[in-house]
């Protein structure tokens, strides 16, 4: 009887165990990116190990990413990168800072409060052109602008994501306690059920949740025409979103880090390149990498993450002088609910550089169009709840 | 070994096992189907935007959205985890996460367990240890976990032996280790604490040294209050492993289910409660684990409020 039973504890702690290396052992294979496209096996040596934090956990906002690791672009430009994805308290400019990472993708005004807070660091690449977050509120709300805010429960996730609201509504000169900020959670329940009056979405991930919930009203989808959407693209408050962030001191010492910045960089190009031509690929590339999306949300988000990116007037990546100074103009003006400001004083001139965006386009050379002139995106069709 | 024997280890009648083991597990059922109908019946009487009292909710919405139905959560879970081809059953990708957090807290379960054991003895034995220690005990539970696992997280980052890289999901161990440890630690101490003044008497007129007494008085009654320890560590274990899997990023554990699905829940809402389900699953598998070592050493158990 003892005996048994020694076993049987035995025997189900090797299981568990077991069942938990392998399932390591497939991370591990899952995580590294850059390999994919390289000879494999003893070839490794030369590549130059890169770290690269995301934001967030794997989906198509980073799908030129994942297809350049999958096309084997890294490993072209002597690159093994890494793909860290975050989805939780790591703060990937932080993480850029203390030296986990080597480049960070990160919104710009989220890096100039980390900035002002002592860190080095340089955006090398505005790859998304235009903001992408909306304010959703239902079409017999009365809100149809920032200046409707006034009184209102206004949603958003916190963590850096709210200064475009306050931006925008300094803008329109309403104090932020003018309105009751409500923390969003993941998913738009809140909205859906009535806790927040406009809640935060962004064009290519929340947007689309609220279309793929189904109305209890009707038994059917949401449709668009039931909701107002301020797009803050179309206010002063816009700000620029995801960027690539390297180390600014290593760019200043180190020639060889400034080298990986710029074969980063032309890789990066080339994938989302590969993402605009081939956006239904980039999809399944993001799935692969680990993104927890059914196909059709998966699809819907490569094709906006295109929409902000293409076409790019400067080229994919330049950063645009105008679009920067409105971000730091935002960002100086915006006061939270608590009376806090980002930003105080302007950011120094190391807070961004197109020296090696530029150079990488340049060497990319009339091979790749990194304008996307013609780009034209495609119709999504969502389904109830984005599988 | 007869002071043993005859003070410590008077073993339980057995005949009774069958039968009770059997009414447990029937009630336990009993009360899983209640809870389902529990759930049922709120959502069918309960108010649509659930109870509200002086601006805080205090009984939950009934709409489909905040309580989906059991059988829709049921059919969901053996239902496609999305609708690409190829994609498994959620209850099996479900279960594959919580298989490899399960992992996870054993690891931090068996570190914890062994440091907290190894404090309680030298904290029994050098009195100045006691004195030293046992704040530091208390005070390292409350440093909050949020901050301290990112930390955490980068220094493992920066660990290399050679080819030897520290896998991330050692870090959520360590943080799920030094939830666990606690709860050994002072149970531990107050079990070596606890025999009664007479057997150490006792000891002492044998010449007993502090070891053979440690061996042979202390470690025995210290069993009836390491074993809930265990359970409570155990406990301690699983939630730390599925915080600090969110607040590391670790991608293959149910932590980052409980998040991406949650994300998710708008427009199926539900699927945002396998990974719930998962996660108690888990709980009661490691428990249920756990239980079997009180088995093994149900001898030592006199005393043990069950």
């Amino acid at each position: 009887m003892k005996m048994t039973r020694r076993a049987f504890t035995a025997g189900a702690g090797g299981m568990t165990l077991a069942a938990f290396l392998a399932a390591c052992g497939d991370s591990n294979g899952g995580n590294s990116g850059g390999g994919g496209g390289g000879g494999g096996g003893t070839g490794d040596g030369d590549l130059t190990p890169v770290k690269l934090q995301l934001q967030w956990l794997p989906q198509a906002q980073f799908a030129g990413y994942f297809a350049a690791a999958d096309q084997g672009y890294f490993a072209e430009e002597g690159l093994e990168v890494e793909i860290i994805p975050s989805g939780g308290d790591i703060v990937p400019q932080d993480a850029l800072a203390s030296g986990s990472a080597d480049f960070c993708i990160a919104w710009v005004p989220k890096v100039l409060g980390s900035i002002e807070q002592g860190a080095n660091l340089t955006n090398i690449a505005q790859i998304f052109q235009r903001s992408g977050t909306l304010q959703v509120a239902f079409a017999d709300s009365g809100i149809t602008s920032v200046a409707d805010f006034e009184g209102k429960r206004i949603g958003s996730w916190g963590f850096g994501n709210e200064w475009e609201i306050f931006a925008a509504m300094a803008a329109e000169g309403l104090d932020s306690t003018s309105v009751s900020i409500v923390t969003q959670d993941f998913n738009m329940n809140a909205f859906l059920q009535g806790d927040i009056d406009a809640a935060q979405a962004m064009t290519y991930n929340e947007w689309a949740q609220v279309l793929e919930a189904t109305n209890p009203d009707t038994g059917a989808l949401y449709t668009p025409e039931e909701f107002n959407v301020i797009a803050y693209q179309d206010t002063s408050g816009a700000m620029l979103q995801d960027s690539i962030w390297a180390d600014a001191g290593r760019l200043a010492d180190d020639p060889d880090y400034e080298a990986t910045a710029v074969a980063l960089l032309k890789a990066v190009i080339r994938g989302w390149v590969y993402a605009r031509d081939n956006v239904e690929a980039a999809a399944e590339i993001t799935i692969a990498a680990g993104s927890d999306w059914g196909p059709s949300h998966e699809l819907w988000m490569a094709n906006e993450t295109n929409k902000l990116i293409w076409p790019a007037a400067n080229g994919i990546g330049v950063i645009d002088t105008a679009a920067w100074q409105q971000t730091v103009a935002g960002a100086l003006a915006a006061v939270n609910e608590q009376g806090q400001h980002l930003i105080t004083a302007e950011p120094p001139e190391t807070a961004w550089s197109n020296d090696y965006i530029e150079q990488a386009i340049s060497d990319l050379g009339s091979d790749v169009d990194t304008l996307g002139d013609t780009y034209e995106p495609i119709t999504v069709t969502l389904v109830e709840g984005g599988n | 070994m007869t002071i043993e024997q005859t003070s410590l280890r008077a073993g339980r009648p057995r005949a009774r096992g069958t039968a009770a083991r059997v009414r447990a597990t029937a009630l336990g059922l009993l009360g899983l189907v209640a809870v389902a109908v529990i759930w049922e019946v709120y959502k069918v009487f309960g108010p649509d935007d659930g109870v509200v009292v002086a601006g805080h909710r205090i009984l939950p919405r009934t709409t489909d959205l905040a309580m989906p139905h059991v059988w829709e959560m049921v059919a969901r879970l053996l239902g496609p985890t999305t609708s690409q081809a190829g994609a498994a059953p959620l209850w099996l990708t479900v279960a594959q996460a919580a298989l490899v957090s399960l992992g996870i807290a054993a690891v931090g379960w068996v570190v914890g367990t062994v440091v907290g054991i190894a404090l309680g003895v030298l904290m029994q034995m050098v009195r100045v240890a006691e004195h030293g220690l046992l704040p530091w005990v208390v005070l390292s539970q409350t440093v909050p976990l949020i901050a301290f696992a990112p930390v955490l997280k980068n220094w493992g980052a920066q660990i290399e032996v050679g080819d030897w890289r520290w896998p991330q999901w050692l870090s959520v161990a360590v943080i799920a280790s030094y939830l666990a440890f606690f709860p050994v630690a002072v149970g531990m101490l107050k079990g070596l604490q606890s025999p009664p003044r007479t057997h150490l008497e006792l000891m002492h007129t044998y010449d007993a040294g502090r070891w053979a007494t440690l061996v042979k008085v202390r470690l025995p009654a210290a069993v009836p209050y390491l074993l809930p320890a265990l359970r409570l560590g155990v406990a301690s274990a699983v939630v730390g492993t599925v915080v600090a899997e969110v607040s590391t990023g670790f991608m293959d554990g149910i932590g980052r289910q409980l998040v991406s699905f949650a994300g998710q829940a708008s427009g199926d809402p539900a699927k945002a409660w396998a990974p719930i389900f998962g996660a108690v699953v888990l709980g009661l598998v490691a428990a249920g684990l756990v239980g079997l070592i009180g088995l093994a050493l149900r001898s030592y158990r006199r005393g043990e409020a069950t």
